[in-house]
């Protein structure tokens, strides 16, 4: 037996010592949609450069992509690498130690003096070690217009949530929906949560995520939101569509007027060859509030035991960093880099507008770096209910609203 | 009698040996992970297990969550108008079945084909069939009814009712096919019997012919009851629990909240009250059903 045993030992042995150059990494990440796609095959693209093998294993839909990785991870079966919004969603995997310290390769690669803003990799680090390699800037804080459903419609093209509420009449006239969403309840809380970020000042925003706190929470400002989301979910009432990408397809092609969502919608645009500025606009902070939440995504990666697969996942972190990769996925992409060094001329009218508001530090934190999941799919439920049953008033939104952040740590 | 009572212990030795891996399997599974999730129930758990005590906290919120209501009221209707409805209809079309027709099999294996599909692809099809804009709906308009409407899945007040349909679809073969079995049981000479003394056929099924099913109907009515308690895949290919929460269902919370918001302890304590309700059914059932027996021995 041992004789066997052994001789099976060194078998592995060799091939793993031919396979030392040519590891197979698997990435599971939730990047499905015709722009995501676009952008995670130029890392897969540099990754297999170097020699090793991208195993892509993507995962549509970021909740079902979650649940499975947390069960892979927790099953003791571990991928190479993963794709997660960073924040508070991986502070338990990080407590568990399922996750393996990459201090040395962010203090190697230099990332402490060449992120910026310097939160993303705040976000990242817990008790001083480093846990993620943040790879872009996403905000959500954006409306996206179109212009030939504005032209339809005969009304100038809005510079301004107000605007654009006030023109809702005249689109459904034309037979538009004024406003696209999907029926899923991160969207739905995503736009009320862009809505109070960008018709309030930020002081509000951070009172209510940040400190929790009940009285700002239910207090009147807060209350000028649900107001306004009552009115957002009347402009939705026809958009029946279920996924983002849908939504912002029927903005593409001038069935509805807008769409509030975040930066990503940009590399649908992209895909569908639309020009901004000319086919559609971007209204950062809805047209009213120029500011920029600094969500996004970072990739996680499992403690292994296999050396080599350790040596190919830190070849994966440094890659992702490097100014090339940067540049080419996040243009892809339509999110902004996570290092203000680099040379973006090639990006668009809407990206440009992005980098001007992350030059001047308009910025907020993102919901998922100040609140657990716990609590945001608390909030993505009380949405999924308030948009989808015109019967629930503000007012009572508003009060669940409060419970829910009144439970909140 | 006291001396036979060692003999009974090892009476039909083989097979009580046989079952020794399944009754420890049953006891450390089922038993122990019940009583695994009934403690850490009452624990602050959230993406892994954590002893970190809070008492009933998990449950106070369980019951003050709006989703949880609904989904408990979603499961009593659907669970009784299932019931009720898969009998009906099983066995009618048993009956039908049992008429000595041509065709027989062919028309079996069409009625019992639909239990064949999983869950899912049931919840797809009958969510496309549902759909006003590709399903019954837009048929009926293109024969000429311009103003026909029928969308139960986008009505939050009547959307549990469109996931039912699909379930009595895919469930009411195999209550047919039991209930045949059951009926073919019968002896003829209690037909013969009942015609001689002029009762009519339908007297004849519900005073003679049903009791006598009486073990087939308790099989059928365990399978029946355990696959409305468990419902999750129908609701989750069908509706996605929607519109809004209006077709939300007790597993699905289980699930959603153990796996999307990452509260293990809220999951443990949902599926600690579903385990409750079951138990609360079964166990007076059980008692009525097993319990009168031995008195008689």
């Amino acid at each position: 037996m041992r004789t066997i045993g052994s001789m099976l030992l060194a078998g592995t042995a060799l091939a793993g010592a031919s396979m030392a150059n040519a590891t197979d990494l698997e990435v599971m990440h939730w990047w499905t949609s015709g722009g995501e796609a676009a952008a995670v095959a130029e890392f897969a693209k540099a990754f297999d450069a170097t020699g090793n093998t991208w195993v892509d294993a993507a995962i549509a839909g970021g909740e079902n992509a979650r649940a499975v990785m947390v069960s892979r991870l927790t099953g003791g079966d571990p991928m190479g690498a993963f794709q997660f919004n960073h924040g508070r969603q991986a502070e338990e995997l990080i407590e568990a130690g399922l996750l393996r310290d990459i201090t040395d390769i962010a203090e190697a690669e230099g990332w402490l003096d060449l992120v910026n803003p310097s939160t993303l990799l705040d976000a990242c680090t817990v008790d001083g070690r480093v846990y993620c390699a943040p790879v872009n800037i996403h905000s959500w804080q954006w409306l996206w217009v179109s212009h030939s459903a504005f032209a339809d419609a005969g009304v100038d093209v809005p510079s301004n949530w107000a605007e654009f509420a006030a023109a809702s009449d005249a689109l459904e006239g034309a037979g538009k929906i004024p406003l696209a969403m999907g029926q899923q309840g991160w969207q739905q809380s995503g736009a009320f949560n862009v809505m109070m970020a960008s018709l309030l000042p930020s002081e509000i925003f951070l009172g209510v995520y940040g400190d929790k706190d009940t009285d700002i929470a239910g207090g009147a400002d807060v209350a000028t939101v649900f107001e306004a989301a009552a009115a957002a979910r009347d402009m939705a009432a026809k958009s029946t569509v279920q996924n983002w990408n849908d939504a912002t397809n029927l903005v593409i092609t001038g069935q509805a007027g807008g769409q509030i969502m975040g930066d990503w919608a940009q590399g649908e645009f992209a895909v569908a060859g639309s020009v901004a500025g000319e086919d559609y606009s971007c209204l950062p902070g809805l047209g009213t509030n120029p500011r920029l939440s600094t969500g996004g995504d970072a990739f996680y990666f499992p403690v292994l035991d296999d050396s080599d697969l350790a040596a190919a996942q830190a070849e994966l972190a440094a890659l992702l960093l490097k100014p090339a990769t940067q540049v080419s996925f996040n243009l892809a992409k339509g999110s902004l880099p996570v290092r203000g060094d680099i040379d973006l001329s090639a990006a668009n009218d809407c990206m440009q507008k992005g980098l001007a508001l992350l030059d001047a530090g308009a910025l907020l934190p993102d919901v998922n770096m100040l609140a657990t999941p716990d609590t945001v799919n608390q909030i993505n439920t009380l949405f999924t209910e308030f948009f989808a049953d015109s019967s629930i008033s503000a007012a009572d939104a508003q009060a669940q609203f409060v419970d829910i952040i009144a439970d909140a740590e | 009698m006291s001396a036979d009572r060692p003999n009974q212990l090892f009476r039909n030795m083989n097979a009580k040996v046989a079952a020794i891996p399944m009754i420890v399997t049953a006891l450390f599974v089922f038993v122990g992970g019940t009583a695994w999730t009934i403690v850490y129930s009452f624990t602050k758990s959230g993406l892994l297990p954590r002893m970190k005590w809070v008492g009933l906290d998990q449950y106070e919120r369980l019951w003050g969550t709006k989703r949880w209501l609904i989904a408990i009221e979603n499961l009593a209707i659907y669970g009784l108008c299932m019931l009720v409805l898969v009998f009906v209809i099983g066995f009618i079309l048993a009956a039908l079945i049992d008429q000595k027709i041509r065709f027989e099999n062919t028309i079996r294996t069409v009625i019992l084909y639909p239990y064949a599909m999983s869950f899912v692809v049931t919840g797809l099809v009958w969510q496309w069939i549902l759909n006003p804009e590709f399903g019954i709906q837009n048929i009926v308009r293109g024969i000429g009814w311009e103003s026909f409407t029928f969308d139960p899945l986008y009505t939050p007040e009547i959307a549990i009712f469109g996931v039912l349909i699909a379930g009595l679809w895919q469930g009411s073969g195999l209550v047919m096919v039991l209930m045949l079995a059951g009926l073919r049981g019968i002896d003829h000479e209690v037909w013969k019997a009942a015609r001689i003394d002029g009762i009519p056929a339908w007297k004849t099924y519900i005073f003679i012919v049903i009791p006598m099913m009486r073990p087939v109907f308790i099989t059928t009515l365990v399978l029946v009851v355990t696959g409305i308690v468990k419902v999750f895949d129908l609701i989750v290919a069908q509706t996605g629990g929607g519109p809004g929460i209006a077709t939300e269902v007790p597993a699905k919370y289980v699930y959603d909240m153990m796996f999307r918001n990452n509260n293990l302890g809220q999951g443990f304590a949902a599926s600690t009250m579903m385990l409750v309700t079951v138990a609360l059914i079964v166990i007076p059932w059980a008692i009525l059903e097993f319990g009168g027996k031995r008195s008689n021995d």
